[in-house]
């Protein structure tokens, strides 16, 4: 009897995670779709919108606050949220630049050491959250604190400049590969593998379901624990890797870069369909969002709204999507409850 | 929030060597790490001493809890540049009622909050200054410019935006257009977004003007990474050390700025002399400082205000020998 039991949790399990897949993928295509008509309006007023270069410049800015999306996606899709994301960047990005401009380190293995930085700091966020069970909120609102104290404490007042980088370390930031930028094709990398593995693979599975019901999955005998564990780690190494895009994007690296960009990536990731209350959503979507918040602030600059306007209309954003974002899980709840009455 | 200070030295005051506390905006810009370095050598040449304090952020509800640190240690003088003018106000009186002499740079403590105010640069000369390098760079002084400044409440760049439009109503420059005065709220990212915004919208654009040392950065990194060095050109004031690159590659051949330690050198220098009495910030007197200003006098103007000079203009020529 008592394996029937869990056998038909599995079954319920499988069900909703179709029918979330379903509804995570409209919102994807939803975005987008939203993305071309905007598109489309703004080109009225300002036809230099839909031109390749703004595009592309536009895409190349909104892939740091993606790759960091993603990772964070990760941790939110386990039901957790990692408010020290824009430390590690800030972190990582000084880390990268002092080494290179004191000629410590050649660029690759800056590159290594930065990413390699970023997993560390991540494990500690992991390990805070799951062996000392602090509620991620409050962890990461104190390792937030905390890395970027440690920045401070290294960097003082020194800014490493443009000239003190390696010539040709930014340079990414500026080349194209078949005509797609060079940071795009990273975004694309980080998406396609981690969805990979998320899709595909046992922990991938595991996130999910740690993610939309802990309990059950505890009974399953999933390693919540671990699992949890291994999403900030990542969380960590993504933002490692977006704390180098940052170098190669801004050149100039103080202890207070990055200060802030917390808001926009939870924003993104928000917005690209994972619920706040895990369990859904899915890599590609945080990605598409953070695209889709960059194309809204270049579009309104474009038809000529001040800066005032972008935070407002960001905020209005934000709120558009978590709000269709409850609806969906009513709507899910109750499908649900009906496949479960009959 | 407790500010890590050092033990009280009043009592070294009276041989002339001061104990002077220094509370820039926040500890982490270079720029006030730059200043410091001039208000580290005056100090230096009397055997006096400095102790650096501030928040990390440039907020002025985190700057007045080292305002009453510093007077209860009781230092000499405090040097300070304003996260906010009126917010620091009642602190910077307590400490003068207590007998410490206030001197504000960079950014101005509310009048009657300090006994001398060191102004970095002569503020009408900049907007000159701004328009002037705008018709050098484009071609035949004639085209779209645009501006890209700090926070749009920003006080000192919308007194040199303001310069600037006056200035460029003049004769000499009505071949310039300006386009367009979009804000980047000294925000990297921020300022980045604009910068393509203004490169996008307007396709004509011939130079970009940023009064500020993060969006003089930002826009000549867009520029640059558009590909429009030549036809897109970016001044407006920075740092030397920030902007080398971009004089060497034509994005900015000319750009301006002050002599940041030559700011903090003055600052330390007006401190002494209030402290040893040899003025006291009344408007109409005068002192000289050896090796600024050409060896002539600085005249304390109205509202205790005593200016550093004009802005100083880096080029191809020049900029390789600064370091800040």
């Amino acid at each position: 009897m008592a394996e029937s039991g869990v056998t038909a949790t599995v079954g319920a399990g499988r069900t909703r995670g179709h029918w979330l897949s379903t509804l995570a993928r409209q919102r994807e295509l939803s975005l987008v779709a939203i993305m071309f008509v905007l598109g489309g309006l703004v080109s009225v007023t300002a036809p230099q919108f839909l031109t390749v270069s703004n595009l592309s410049q536009v895409a190349v800015l909104a892939s740091i606050v993606a790759v960091a999306a993603v990772g964070e996606a990760l941790v939110m899709i386990t039901r957790n949220i990692d408010l020290s994301v824009e430390a590690m960047i800030g972190l990582v990005a000084y880390c990268v630049a002092i080494v290179l401009e004191r000629h410590a380190l050649d660029a690759p293995a800056a590159i290594a050491l930065g990413i390699g930085l970023g997993l560390v700091l991540g494990m500690i966020n992991g390990a805070v959250v799951t062996l000392l069970k602090v509620p991620a909120i409050v962890a990461t609102l104190g390792t937030l604190s905390i890395f970027r104290g440690v920045d401070y404490l290294i960097a003082g007042s020194h800014q490493v400049p443009l000239a003190g980088l390696p010539p040709g370390f930014t340079d990414p930031a500026r080349d194209s590969i078949l005509g797609i930028p060079v940071f795009v094709l990273v975004t694309l990398l980080v998406v396609v593998i981690g969805s990979v593995v998320l899709r595909s693979t046992r922990f991938g599975r595991q996130v999910y379901a740690v993610g939309s019901n802990p309990e059950a999955a505890a009974i399953l005998g999933i390693p919540s624990r671990l699992v949890v564990f291994a999403a900030f780690s990542l969380c960590g190494l993504l933002a490692g890797v977006a704390g180098i895009l940052w170098v190669m994007e801004f050149g100039t690296i103080n202890g207070t870069s990055a200060t802030g960009t917390v808001l926009s990536i939870v924003a993104a990731v928000v917005v690209g369909g994972v619920s706040t209350l895990g369990g859904t959503g899915t890599l590609a979507g945080a990605a598409i969002g953070a695209l889709f918040l960059g194309f809204i602030a270049n579009a309104l600059i474009l038809v000529g709204l001040s800066q005032f306007w972008l935070q407002a209309i960001y905020g209005v954003v934000i709120l558009v999507a978590i709000s269709a974002d409850a609806i969906i899980l009513r709507r899910i709840q109750r499908a649900t409850a009906e496949g479960r009455a009959r | 929030m407790a500010a890590s200070v050092a033990p009280s030295a009043a009592a070294s005051a009276a041989a002339g060597k001061l104990t002077v506390g220094y509370l820039p905006k926040d500890i982490v810009n270079q720029y006030f790490a730059a200043a410091k370095t001039g208000v580290d050598k005056a100090a230096a040449e009397t055997g006096s001493k400095v102790i650096q304090v501030g928040p990390n952020e440039a907020k002025a509800d985190l700057q007045i809890p080292f305002i009453t640190d510093l007077t209860t240690q009781k230092v000499s003088a405090i040097i300070i540049s304003a996260d906010g003018k009126d917010e620091v106000a009642p602190a910077l009186k307590a400490a003068m009622a207590a007998g410490i002499k206030v001197v504000g740079f960079d950014s101005s403590p509310a009048v009657g909050a300090y006994n001398v105010f060191v102004n970095q640069v002569d503020f009408s000369g900049v907007g000159v200054n701004l328009s002037d390098w705008a018709c050098e760079l484009a071609p035949s002084c004639t085209g779209d410019i645009a501006i890209l400044s700090a926070a749009a409440t920003a006080t000192n760049q919308n007194a040199w935006i303001d310069l600037m439009k006056t200035t460029l109503k003049l004769d000499k420059y009505k071949g310039l257009k300006l386009v367009d005065t979009v804000y980047g709220n000294d925000d990297s990212t921020v300022s980045t977004t604009q910068a393509q915004g203004l490169l996008t919208k307007y396709p004509n654009l011939k130079v970009i003007v940023a009064p500020t040392t993060v969006g003089i950065l930002a826009a000549a990194q867009v520029v640059k990474q558009a590909g429009k060095s030549a036809t897109v050109k970016v001044t407006g004031l920075g740092f030397p050390n920030d902007m080398k690159p971009f004089v060497k590659d034509g994005t900015s051949p000319v750009f301006g700025l002050w002599s940041v330690p030559d700011l903090g050198y003055l600052s330390y220098m007006v401190a002494a002399k209030l402290v040893s009495g040899e003025i006291t910030g009344k408007e109409g007197e005068s002192f000289t400082v050896k090796g600024l200003n050409g060896d002539k006098p600085y005249t304390i103007g109205k509202d205790g205000v005593v200016i550093l000079g004009p802005a100083f203009r880096f080029d191809k020529t020049n900029v390789d020998n600064f370091n800040f």
